[in-house]
């Protein structure tokens, strides 16, 4: 199945990857000003681990990365939920947002949101399902 | 305090305990005795009642039940109630001592019966006593059920079986049916009650309601008391023990029916729809009833049969009382009044007749293993009791004087000579009809009783045809029986005593307006001089006794009658016909294939929503607020149809799935264009993800299933999917011609003011809605663990295999 000699593929990927990974990091902290988000930004992610997967073998991104996805899509779906009781505990209504402005040593004036830890919640729980369905359906032989 | 209410729960209560004697002491004494006690009990108790209730008290009571609903479980104590209350526990207890004899300790399962019986009594005492009419329907539709329990108790026998759920479907089809009526007539009176629906007759006659209320409630009471044409259930209930037989199908629950028009006759009667139903069915099943009888070889279905026919004599009796609510109280009311007395009166009597006789029979099934009439003969000598007794209760029957039957017969008749010189209801024209309908029945009844008499215990015993030697009953077997008789006989020469304390109240109940002038005065005597009814009655004994003697002769008339039209046959023709034509409906829409259910699905869209559309007049184009059309617009549209029709018309499945691939990415630069950037890139994303799952899934298809060409033109497909099409692109662009308010999206503009984020779509999706979002990320989740769960799941299957 596997071709023997895939250099420029692995050499590609290995670039690639990285960019791909910090544009969907960025697209998910965009999220709260500009287009971008946890959806958007968690099948970013899940993205650059499909590559990794056609680059390389299953076995090898198992080993690399020894993650259940299914935990991921379940602390995704418990974040968010977490981030909904937490706001019953300050006595406002469940799923209650809020954000203000602190002076951050280096990134000076900065607006911290309770929504970010939500949809934190969301790309986790993207990038949970997408990776898992992959990951199943390619071992499915 | 009156202890009413309890006294009535009283068999349910004892029917608990019922098991537990049943599982400590047998088979060392016999269950029945301790049950005995309580019908006992409450027969002693409702005789006390007798001298207030003579004096025209009535007693009620009410327990509160549902009291929001103004569902009350009250119970009311007058005459009509009290002799049924009398007969119901009188004739159970009697039946109770009877099945002790019956039924024996060793092979039958007692605790079963017992409860059974209990449930029933204390169901038929809740449905007399009751004055609310949810109640009543209550202990009526207990009644039903506990009768369904009994007549199937031999339920290994399929015959059993089949009577039971004959029994069951028929009366609780009438049960249904009249509390559809209940309601009407609640609705009518705002009441439940029903002496407070009594004092409201005048607002419910000129209701619209009252007619289908009337007609409901009489199919439910013809159901019960087996009135043609729901009589059939009867002859087949005879499978039951014939204790059971003896008590609900002779003495009480065919009697609800009767009790129930009775009740109802203070509401209804003096309508002439009423006086015509009631009458009318009443005379037809006298004369189905009678006649049928005739033929019978079986003891039991003869004895069914003629229930049915006296159950008809009552009904008819009852209604033709229902004229003395037309006249009001006076002279003329009182003619008819005696009708109604006649009825009561019968009523009674055939209770203690047909009681006996059913006990007699069930005798003669015990001792001599049949109750084939074919079979039996010349007994007489050898179960000398048991011949009195079938003496006594076949001439009542008959009605032959000493006998209580006599008294009644002569009151029917008179009744139906009154009748035929009515004026009212159309009478002149069919007044005449009554009085040979009667008398013709009542030649049938006189031969069916000497058949049952002479062609059991006269003859020639056949000793080789039965399965046991025949001879004379245990005693106690004989005394409930000979208790009953000895009442046919008392009532023959008191007749006035009953009529004094049971029989007057009872009129007074039925036709209320009697009650302000002391009620009817009828003087029941046995001689009442050479008059028309005893000449009809001289008349029937002589063409009786002629007909029974020429029997041979002319019982093959009966042969001619086509089976086909039975109302049996019809019954099992029709319920036959309903299972095969369900069947086959069922089988022609329901399919299996999940093409046929879509086209169902989408047709009921085109219809419900172009039809609403439509006639509500919803259709309206509006383009002004439209906003004008630009050039890529048009250039992305014109290329997603050109991809949709390439999906419909391309050859192999992977242009169709470019296709639809190029339409997800056409729709993306349409949210591009119509600036949605968070739309344009997830529509992105997904579309590749979803084209590479669509590829996945042909690379595994099968080689052989891999259909390659165009799809097949059905023309059904085509209108339905034109259809929808247009009702959407028609609803849509109403919809939008439609603007009843303003959209609230101005609030979602201030987005940064209050969440403190700029990118509005992504402020809705995590802030102001989150919820949605948390619960989509949830459909996420399972989505994940359901194709990780499919695809694990099916490899564990395959290691097992």
């Amino acid at each position: 199945m596997k071709k023997p000699n895939d250099v420029i593929l692995h050499s590609v990927t290995k670039a690639a990857v990285v960019i791909i990974l910090t544009f969907s990091i960025d697209l998910f902290f965009a999220g709260h000003h500009d287009p971008g988000g946890g959806f958007i930004g968690g099948l970013g992610f899940a993205s650059a681990l499909t590559l990794l997967l056609l680059a390389f073998d299953i076995e090898w991104v198992r080993e690399n990365i020894p993650i259940d996805f299914k935990v991921v899509t379940a602390s995704g779906v418990l974040i968010a939920v977490l981030t909904g009781l937490g706001s019953v505990v300050f006595d406002a209504p469940f799923l209650s947002q809020t954000f203000d402005y602190f002076n951050l040593p280096i990134f000076g004036k900065t607006e911290l949101a309770t929504a970010v830890i939500f949809d934190f919640g969301v790309a986790l729980a993207v990038i949970g399902t997408a990776v898992t369905i992959i990951l199943s359906i390619a071992e499915d032989r | 305090m009156n202890w009413l209410p309890i006294m009535i729960l009283i068999p349910f209560i004892f029917a608990i305990f019922v098991p537990l004697i049943y599982k400590l002491l047998t088979p060392r004494i016999h269950t029945g005795w301790f049950v005995l006690f309580v019908p006992l009990t409450l027969f002693i108790y409702l005789l006390r009642y007798i001298p207030a209730i003579a004096k025209g008290k009535t007693i009620h009571n009410t327990v509160p039940w549902i009291p929001s609903a103004g569902i009350n479980y009250t119970t009311y104590l007058d005459g009509l109630g009290l002799i049924f209350g009398l007969l119901i526990t009188g004739v159970g207890a009697l039946v109770i001592l009877y099945s002790i004899y019956y039924m024996s300790k060793h092979r039958e399962a007692l605790h079963n019966f017992y409860v059974y019986l209990l449930l029933f009594m204390g169901a038929m005492l809740g449905l007399v006593f009751s004055d609310n009419i949810l109640v009543l329907y209550v202990f009526w539709e207990l009644t039903s059920i506990s009768s369904f329990l009994l007549i199937a108790y031999w339920s290994q026998r399929k015959k059993s079986r089949q009577g039971a759920l004959k029994s069951m479907l028929i009366t609780i089809f009438g049960g249904l049916a009249m509390l559809a009526g209940f309601i009407m007539l609640s609705m009518m009176t705002n009441t439940y009650s029903i002496r407070e629906m009594i004092t409201q007759v005048d607002i419910m006659t000129a209701n619209s309601l009252f007619l289908p209320a009337m007609i409901l409630i009489l199919i439910g009471a013809f159901t019960k008391s087996a009135q043609f044409p729901f009589s059939t259930w009867l002859p087949d209930a005879m499978e039951a023990p014939t204790p059971i037989s003896a008590y609900l199908h002779s003495a009480t629950m065919v009697k609800a029916g009767i009790y129930l028009v009775a009740r109802f006759t203070p509401v209804f009667g003096g309508s002439s729809e009423w006086f015509w139903i009631v009458s009318g069915v009443g005379m037809i099943t006298l004369l189905y009833g009678s006649v049928n009888a005739v033929k019978q070889t079986d003891l039991k279905a003869l004895l069914a049969y003629s229930t049915i026919s006296q159950l008809g004599l009552i009904m008819s009796l009852l209604g033709l009382g229902s004229a003395a609510m037309y006249f009001g109280h006076g002279d003329e009311s009182t003619m008819y009044a005696v009708a109604v007395l006649a009825a009561i009166f019968h009523l009674i009597n055939h209770s203690t007749f047909k009681g006996s006789l059913f006990m007699v029979v069930g005798i003669i099934d015990h001792e001599t293993g049949t109750r084939d009439i074919r079979k039996l003969g010349g007994l007489m000598h050898l179960m000398p009791i048991s011949f009195t007794l079938t003496i006594i209760g076949s001439f009542s029957m008959a009605g032959l004087p000493p006998f209580n039957g006599f008294l009644s017969k002569e009151l029917f008749f008179t009744g139906v000579l009154q009748a035929a010189h009515l004026n009212v209801f159309n009478m002149e024209t069919f007044g005449m009809l009554f009085p040979v309908i009667a008398w013709v029945a009542s030649v049938f009844t006189f031969i069916y009783c000497m058949i049952l008499v002479f062609k059991t215990f006269t003859g020639k015993y056949q000793p080789k045809r039965l399965e046991k030697e025949a001879h004379e009953a245990p005693i106690g077997m004989l005394i409930p029986p000979i208790i009953l008789a000895s009442l046919v006989i008392a009532i023959f020469f008191f007749p006035n005593v009953v009529s004094k304390y049971l029989l007057q109240p009872a009129v007074v109940a039925i036709l209320p307006d009697f009650a302000q002038n002391g009620g009817a005065h009828v003087q029941i005597s046995a001689w009442h001089g050479w008059n028309t009814e005893l000449f009809m009655t001289i008349g029937v004994v002589a063409l009786g006794v002629f007909m029974f003697i020429f029997l041979k002769k002319w019982i093959r008339i009966y042969g001619i009658f086509p089976q086909a039209l039975t109302l049996d046959h019809l019954y099992n023709q029709g319920i036959e016909k309903i299972e095969s034509i369900s069947y086959r409906l069922t089988n022609r829409y329901m399919t299996g294939s999940i093409r046929d259910y879509l086209v169902y699905i989408f047709t009921f869209m085109i219809l419900m929503l172009g039809g609403a559309i439509w006639l509500l007049n919803g259709i309206s184009f509006d383009s002004s607020n439209d906003a004008p059309i630009n050039m890529y617009e048009g250039g992305l549209v014109a290329g997603m149809v050109i991809a949709a029709c390439t999906v419909l018309f391309s050859k192999s499945r992977m242009t169709s799935l470019i296709a639809v691939g190029a339409l997800g990415y056409l729709v993306s630069m349409l949210f591009v264009i119509f600036r949605a950037p968070d739309l344009a890139l997830t529509q992105l994303v997904v579309e590749t993800v979803t084209t590479a799952l669509f590829l996945l899934c042909f690379y595994h298809l099968p080689e052989l299933s891999k259909n390659i060409g165009r799809m097949r033109f059905k023309a059904t497909n085509l209108i339905v999917s034109i259809g929808v099409g247009m009702v959407v692109t028609i609803m849509a662009l109403s919809a939008n011609g439609t603007r009843l308010f303003e959209p609230i999206s101005s609030y979602f503009e201030d987005s940064y003011e209050l969440a403190g984020a700029k990118n509005i779509v992504n402020a809705i999706l995590v802030d102001f809605r989150g919820f949605d979002t948390m619960l989509e990320i949830s459909v996420l989740c399972i989505a994940g663990l359901g194709v990780y769960t499919l695809i694990k799941l099916r490899l564990t299957g395959r290691d097992k295999e």
